[in-house]
């Protein structure tokens, strides 16, 4: 059985990668044991680079690493690696297209505990700003992984946002993947749910409660949010009467604008966001009375699409 | 010891690259003359004499690299490539045009850039990330960042001196161009860093000051970065800000400035006579 934790599964799929390729060299700023990247560093010590709490000076020596031919993993937590190692991210990253990936570990508010200073809730609006960086977040460990090996030989710079706590499986294993693809994890008719990371598992729980009241809805897993899936965004968005976006991230820049986005210009049903309202996060005792306070629940998903079909029936 | 018809060479060649930077900046336009005059003997010696480079072979996997991690002075990196023939003569034209090959800060689309730098800070992470890399591949490489005196008061440089430290990176040498000007006045006005070889040393760094416009200075300090096993070199080089272009020197005045018609022409007259005493 494969654990649900997204951490461990990055950790093992970075250790695969490892050992199918040489190129690939991880770096780390003092967090290995919440980023998993320690494993990594048991396989391949000389591979493996400890770079100190100096996250800006390990985002650049990644770019050179890239430059002399390497596959770069940098890690971090989340919000380090976008708000802290912002400019190098991208001056000498992204500016130059190298392929380095950058795993922003405990994104979201999945660092519960540790507050508002270490929770992420602003990384995939800064990320989706930056010209030739790809953003993707997996909804489960399953997902990690594909998502990974998917990974080694992506064209250039790779943002991903992994969340720090286990995670209900939502993705079937045997389905192919493939980066920049939307995918439908539920269909229904009434309704359709755009959901990303944590919130897709939440989605579905709405779904299951609103088909209760008679509301079909579909659930669809943006699980790669740039480059956006943007004819498959319009394609899941035809013919129901709400839309609703989910997402563990501030209402600014992030998935529900993706997806409005990427929607304008067509005619669509009136669209609802569920998200992080404009504040930062604070800390808890645990990850889900924390979402419950943030409004990001299955019942806030469900009560959302409720409103929006209301105003459309007016 | 670098021979004197060596020495006479690459001085000339100095000179050249100075010439390559006023044509370059032409009449009228902004460019930085002032801290690209000031790198023009150290980056013929790396490209003329030091660096295991071939201009027709420029992607080798074991080339040595020079990074130029004060990016706003790249118009003397372009003078050497095009002085190497990597970079079309004709190109000169377009530099921090629209339509030109020559970005106003290193571009990877240049031929024989090696990075993008320019956020000041970033270079030297750079070189320690391929030094790390190409040890690994066993490659011989060599790597030279320069960085400028007043760029070094970017945390991330103090960062990277630690990195590069702790991985005994000794193919990596940093080059401080200690020109003693930044953009809005002298670094003692500015932002005064004290103790710069003590601090390096500090930091792990083999570290060596020298004239950074006595080419023979230049060349040995090089060498013995290149002979120094175990740790990383910085070579403090004392410059000239606007070395070569009488009205340009020691001021910041024309750290990022355009050139009238006259001064235009006196400043390719002042390199000219410069190299013309070098017969």
């Amino acid at each position: 059985m494969k654990s649900p934790n997204l951490r461990n599964a990055y950790g093992e799929a970075l250790v695969a990668l490892g050992r199918k390729d040489d190129r690939v060299m991880a770096l780390e700023a003092d967090l290995g044991k919440s980023t998993q990247s320690v494993m990594f560093q048991a396989e391949f010590p000389d591979r493996y680079f400890q770079m100190g709490i100096a996250e800006q000076d390990m985002m650049s020596t990644a770019a050179g690493m890239a430059l002399a031919g390497m596959i770069p993993f940098v890690h971090t937590f989340a919000i380090f690696a976008t708000g802290r190692a912002y400019d190098q991210l991208r001056n000498s990253i992204c500016v130059p297209n190298l392929p380095v990936r950058i795993c922003g570990s405990s994104a979201g508010l999945s660092d519960f505990g540790d507050g508002k200073t270490h929770q992420s809730i602003e990384d995939v609006a800064l990320m989706r700003a930056i010209p030739n960086l790809t953003v993707i977040c997996p909804a489960d460990a399953i997902e990690t992984t594909k998502m990974m090996e998917q990974m080694l030989d992506w064209p250039g710079p790779v943002y991903i946002r992994i969340n720090r706590n286990d995670l209900p499986f939502v993705t079937p294993e045997d389905e192919p993947y493939s980066i920049g693809k939307a995918r439908l994890v539920r269909e229904g008719r009434d309704v359709a749910i755009f959901a990303a990371g944590v919130m897709v598992s939440k989605a579905l729980e709405a779904a299951t409660t609103l088909e209760a009241d008679g509301i079909s809805v579909r659930v669809i897993n943006v699980s790669t949010i740039k480059p956006l899936d943007r004819d498959g965004v319009i394609r899941y968005a035809a013919g129901v009467d709400a839309i609703v976006t989910a997402e563990e991230h501030t209402l600014i820049g992030g998935l529900g604008s993706a997806i409005v986005e990427a929607l304008r210009g067509e005619a669509h049903a009136p669209v609802e966001f569920v998200g992080v309202t404009d504040r930062f996060g604070t800390s808890a005792e645990r990850y889900d009375i924390l979402m419950e306070r943030y409004g990001l629940t299955a019942e806030v998903i469900a009560a959302t699409a409720k409103t929006v079909l209301r105003k459309n029936d007016k | 010891m670098a021979k004197p018809d060596e020495i006479r060479r690459i001085q000339r060649i100095a000179c050249d690259l100075r010439a390559n930077v006023i044509r370059m900046i032409g009449v009228g336009k902004v460019g930085h003359v002032g801290g690209s005059c000031s790198l023009a003997e150290i980056a013929a010696a790396l490209y003329f004499s030091k660096m295991r480079i071939d201009p027709n072979d420029m992607k080798n996997k074991d080339r040595d690299r020079f990074l130029l991690s004060k990016g706003h002075t790249v118009p003397i990196q372009y003078a050497a490539l095009i002085e190497m023939g990597v970079i079309p003569r004709e190109h000169s034209s377009g530099l921090k045009t629209l339509e030109g090959n020559l970005q106003g800060h290193p571009d990877m689309k240049t031929p024989g850039m090696e990075a993008v730098t320019g956020s000041l800070g970033q270079g030297l992470s750079i070189g320690v990330g391929m030094a790390l890399a190409l040890r690994y591949k066993k490659s011989p490489a060599r790597i030279y960042v320069a960085m400028g005196d007043g760029e070094i008061a970017e945390g991330q440089i103090w960062e990277a001196a630690m990195a590069a430290a702790r991985y005994k990176l000794d193919s990596l040498t940093g080059i401080v161009d200690r020109n003693g000007f930044q953009a809005t006045g002298s670094t003692k006005d500015i932002f005064e860093i004290p103790n710069l070889v003590e601090k390096w040393r500090a930091f792990g760094w083999h570290a060596i000051a020298v004239d950074g416009h006595d080419v023979a200075a230049v060349l040995e300090a090089l060498d013995e970065a290149e002979a120094t096993k175990g740790v990383p070199t910085v070579i403090v080089a004392d410059t000239v800000k606007g070395k070569g272009v009488s009205f340009a020197e020691n001021t910041s005045a024309f750290h990022n400035a355009s050139l009238t018609q006259a001064q235009y022409e006196q400043a390719l007259a002042e390199i000219e006579a410069a190299k013309g005493a070098l017969q």
